[in-house]
């Protein structure tokens, strides 16, 4: 009889994960046993110090990442090669945990919906019911979203991290089902916020039915579901190649899909316009971080040797990204869904980055995918935030034509927003250029110009509808009783500042950050 | 350490930009500080100017590692090309700013925001004027756009928002041209080593490119630049910005900033790209010529007493790229006094004609008639203004046409022919514009009409003074321009053409003559 070996598990350098997780679980625990009274302000305060604590355990595992011999990464294999603790994955960590902070204050602002945040009182009460209005008027709240997007986050952090397809598969799951729940508990619109949730997960259990199906095809050609051995028996050509193809293309379309690239990306706007606006700008800067970093350490350690394979297909989904959002986005008049759009774009702009697949001197295409997702990811929370701020009676003010004159009315917030416009047009001087120019250089660098041509005209084509809305915003006269702005409380407002300066920042001396990717160097397997 | 003069003259008018935005609204102190501001600019631009030798190259130049992994550096140089075009920005912002005194007073925000963005306007052009780094060359180029956009479509005419977008998307597709081009400089100096956007570094690098990869990134730029001069056929945005744009900022978009792009043309394409420069003149040359000749016709033909200065100015565009093309060093000298003088003419043209509509209320020429008898000083200088535009010897822009169809002529006799047919449309067209609108009996309407002021008379005799004397005494420009303009063609590698005299017909004509 075999003896039982105790699996080891690296506790250390694992702990942001189970710091993440860990307090999910408390934050369930705290749900069931705290009084109403109070329990928001205490979940509020759990979670960001959950989140920071993970981060300051990311920033020490990141210090403590060793060279690997005979490979340009730092960092180990961990969990019995579950999980892959390198450069790579230790950036995304400590970028996604900012973001999540960011959103989390978002989540927590109380001050603009008149004392209750903007999730509903009590999902279970059906839209128009006497129990709705019987929840509104106690004042109840879902402080349950905390721990929810704990859970999310925990599942964020594994995704790019995975060492194998399985590990991949839970971290997955993990991040998306908590996601279509939030989706789904908005205060103000319910109906939408159900059916996006609806759409959400129906759309999302069918990708990720596709998902499986490739991790099986794969197994079924690499005989293993570790990256290492597929990369392995890629390059020994091993077994039947129609397995493998069938194989790629399938976990592709699952990984496209929550990039949200076409023609995978139907259900962004839908989710986006109808979710709450805090978990829009956290799915919109997370999910994308999370879903790209996997995208790309599947494609280049796994299929590494087939890029010859991969690599067209990947140019036609950035082309026919970049051309959807960029076109569609142009017929928008709701905001949200322009965002949605914009963010399609941009998820174009990042493939052109993944397509070059460049990886000799100078920018690599992974650090420039990952300095351009740092950059995207606080320009797109500062830009949901905005939008929170901007309300009508009713709720939030998403309607375009209602933010004519916008300019005259509040200069300041349509002074901000107009600036995140300004960044995701790729103007210099923002965090948006410089990124674009990351990837752009990568792409070319890996010989995909023609694919960088293509992304400039459609950079003007998106340009074109980001102006329009500065042009309405300062260019109209105001609309007789306009929105008004509310007055957020310091979460809202500190998490604008950052997102602010950060995309200025980002935008004027991006040096260190561009040489933390740098140093983050390439995956290790 | 030296003294940082390009970044000191850069800045101070940024930051008169920013103390104008918390500054309390309206009133004269805001435009009194935004004159201040860019009189104490122009003053340190002068005192720069007296330092600098004409034979020294790149002067007063300043090196700091921007963005490492991109190779951006902070670099700031002027040659003669360069510091003519500092000057003339430094001369004209605060005869701008003088004589739009109240300009701002009615538009979409207060009249802080009005100077605030002109001042901010001249910062960054200056900027972009002294750029030894393609990096930042193309950051600056690109920030130039959002100013004049606000400028646009803040202050000026009923069509000012329509005439802002078009300004703004053509500006912004020949910018990511560009910058396709400008990420292609980094993939290609970067695969000869460590990437670099330094200029001085880079045209070593350049000068060994495989030609189709050279062709292609000239183009990338090159086309940005046709946008910003602009050239026929991409041209269309000008005339509408003009008419909608108050004087002031149609000042500083014909007079400044569209300078970027023959500027652009002189330091970037041809001093990167000297094989592809070569291949590509013939074609610049045509469509130089065109420009020439298109902008004159419509130029006649416009009722818009504005609309007709944006064609002249696409004409004389067309001269400045025309001698930028033909490659020789008259050519290319005359083209950047050029630049220079076109940005006087044309600065005299805008802010006059613009007093005058100010007064009537209308642009069109068919609203006006005799209108010398009730304004003589208007009309004296408006006709000073428009027989320079029309380059009457004596007068600045004179000496520069006349140097760009000489240079043309000993390259391309036919090109020279047609483009001084330019000439006599200009008269045509400056000279109408005067009759119809100077001569001839006083229209009732115009009776109400008043003379200028003296803050008027101000800020154009300065104008008209660098007229005259640049007319009667270029060669104080040319010293500076013509050693700059020969390291330019030098490093693109050709020679004047030696006057091509038949051998037989000078034996000939000596033998006659004994």
């Amino acid at each position: 009889m075999n003896e039982f070996i105790a699996p080891t598990v690296e506790y250390a350098e694992l702990s942001p994960l189970l710091i993440v997780l860990g307090a999910a679980v408390v934050g369930v625990t705290l749900e069931a046993f705290l009084p109403r009274r109070g329990r928001h302000r205490i979940q509020v305060v759990f979670t960001l110090v959950a989140l920071v604590a993970a981060l300051l355990a990311t920033g020490w595992v990141a210090a403590g990442l060793d060279e690997v011999e005979g490979a340009s990464g730092r960092g180990l294999i961990a969990a019995e090669g579950a999980i892959a603790v390198d450069g790579p994955s230790v950036f995304m960590w400590g970028v996604l945990l900012v973001f999540s902070i960011i959103s989390v204050m978002l989540f927590a602002e109380r001050r603009i919906e008149g004392g209750v945040s903007a999730f509903a009182g009590q999902a279970a009460a059906l839209p128009g019911t006497e129990a709705e209005r019987e929840a509104s008027r106690q004042g109840i709240e879902h402080t349950e979203v905390f721990p929810l997007v704990l859970f999310a986050i925990g599942g964020m952090l594994l995704f790019p991290a995975s060492n194998d397809l399985l590990t991949m598969f839970i971290a997955l799951e993990v991040l998306s089902l908590p996601l279509y729940l939030l989706c789904g508990l908005a205060r103000r619109r319910r109906l939408i916020s159900q059916e996006a949730a609806m759409k959400y997960f129906l759309l999302g259990a069918f990708s990720s039915a596709f998902f499986v199906y490739g991790i099986a095809l794969v197994y079924g050609y690499a005989g293993s579901f570790t990256l290492a051995d597929i990369h392995a028996a890629v390059d020994n050509n091993t077994g039947s190649t129609n397995l493998l193809l069938a194989g790629m293309g399938l976990i592709a379309v699952g990984l496209l899909f929550k990039v949200s690239a076409a023609p995978f990306h139907a259900w962004t706007p839908d989710v986006y316009q109808g979710a709450p606006t805090p978990v829009t700008g956290f799915m919109a800067a997370c999910t994308k971080l999370a879903a790209f970093g996997a995208l790309l350490r599947v494609f280049y350690v796994a299929f590494g040797g087939a890029q010859w394979d991969w690599r067209p297909m990947i140019w036609v989904v950035a082309a026919l990204t970049m051309a959807i959002g960029a076109v569609v986005a142009l017929t928008q008049s709701d905001i949200k869904r322009m965002l949605a759009y914009s963010s399609i774009a941009h998820a174009g702009f990042l493939l052109v980055g993944f397509a070059g697949a460049y990886g000799g001197d100078g920018i690599t295409s992974l650090q420039s995918v990952l300095f351009y997702l740092a950059a995207y990811g606080f320009s797109t929370i500062g830009a949901f935030a905005v939008v929170m701020l901007v309300r009508d009676p009713g709720g939030e003010a998403t309607h375009l034509s209602r933010w004519a004159g916008l300019g005259k009315t509040s200069p300041l917030v349509a002074g901000v927003f107009a600036f995140f416009m300004l960044a995701f047009a790729g103007i210099p001087l923002t965090s948006g250029f410089t990124s674009k120019w990351t990837v752009f250089s990568a792409a070319w660098a890996g010989g995909a110009w023609p694919l960088v041509l293509l992304a400039v005209g459609m950079s003007a084509v998106a340009a074109y509808f980001y102006v329009r809305v500065i042009v309405l915003m300062f260019f109209s006269d105001p609309v007789v009783d306009g929105p008004t702005v509310s007055v957020p409380s310091l979460f809202t407002s500190s998490a604008l500042v950052v997102a602010v300066v950060a995309t200025v920042v980002l935008g004027i001396l991006p040096g260190p950050v561009l040489d933390l990717a740098q140093q983050a160097g390439a995956f290790v397997r | 350490m030296s003294f940082p003069w390009l970044t000191v003259i850069g800045t101070l008018p940024l930051l008169g930009a920013v103390a104008l935005t918390l500054m309390p609204r309206g009133g004269v102190l805001p435009k009194q500080l935004a004159l201040g501001v860019s009189v104490g600019t122009l003053v340190l631009t002068a005192v720069m100017g007296l330092q600098y030798s004409p034979r020294g190259g790149m002067q007063f130049e300043e090196e700091h590692e921007w963005i490492g992994a991109f190779g951006a550096h902070y670099a700031l140089g002027v040659d003669g090309i360069g510091l003519t075009l500092v000057v003339m920005t430094a001369i004209l912002t605060p005869l701008v700013i003088a004589a739009s005194w109240n300009d701002g007073d009615e538009g979409r925000w207060s009249v802080n925001a009005f100077f605030a963005w002109m001042l901010a306007l001249e910062g960054l052009a200056l900027g972009v004027f002294a750029a030894t780094d393609v990096f930042l060359f193309y950051v600056l180029f690109e920030a130039t756009l959002v100013p004049i956009y606000f400028l646009l479509g803040g202050f000026g005419g009923v069509q000012r928002s329509y005439a802002a977008v078009k300004f703004l998307v053509f500006s912004l597709v020949g910018g990511l041209l560009m910058l396709a081009a400008v990420v292609g400089l980094y993939v290609v100096s970067a695969q000869a080593g460590t990437p670099t956007y330094l200029l001085s570094e880079l045209s070593e690098i350049t000068a060994g490119i495989d030609e189709s990869t050279g062709r292609w990134l000239f183009l990338g730029f090159f086309v940005a630049f046709a946008v910003k001069a602009p050239m026929w056929p991409v041209h269309t945005w000008l005339p509408d910005a003009a008419a909608a744009g108050t004087p002031g900022t149609s000042v500083l978009l014909v007079s400044v900033l569209d300078k970027i792009g023959t500027f652009g043309m002189i330091r970037f394409c041809l001093e990167l790209f000297p094989e592809a420069s070569q291949w590509a003149s013939p074609v610049v040359m045509v469509l130089a010529v065109v420009s020439i000749i298109y902008g004159a016709l419509l130029a006649i033909g416009q009722d818009d007493i504005r609309r007709l200065i944006a064609y002249t100015s696409v004409s004389h565009f067309g001269f400045i790229v025309l001698g930028i093309f033909a490659l020789t060093s008259q050519s290319a000298s005359g083209a950047t006094l050029y630049m220079f003088n076109h940005g006087m003419s044309t600065a005299a043209l805008f802010l006059v004609t613009g007093f005058l509509i100010t007064r009537h209320g209308s642009a069109r020429i068919s609203d006006f008639g005799g209108v010398e008898k009730v304004a003589p000083v208007l009309a004296g200088i408006l006709l000073v203004a428009g027989l320079s535009s029309l380059s009457l010897p004596g007068l600045a822009p004179f000496v520069s046409e006349f140097l760009v169809l000489a240079g043309t002529f000993s390259v391309s006799v036919t090109a020279a022919v047609v483009a001084t047919l330019g000439i006599v449309l200009a008269a045509l067209y400056i000279l109408l514009m005067y009759q119809r609108t100077m001569t001839g009996p006083l229209r009732a309407d115009n009776a109400t009409i008043t003379d200028l002021r003296a803050r008027e008379v101000a800020a154009l005799a300065p104008i008209l003074g660098l007229i005259i004397a640049f007319g009667f005494y270029p060669q104080a420009l040319l010293d500076v321009i013509n050693p700059a303009v020969e390291r330019t063609l030098e490093q693109v590698g050709v020679t004047d053409p030696s006057p091509d005299v038949p051998l037989e017909a000078l034996s000939q004509d000596e033998e006659a003559s004994q």
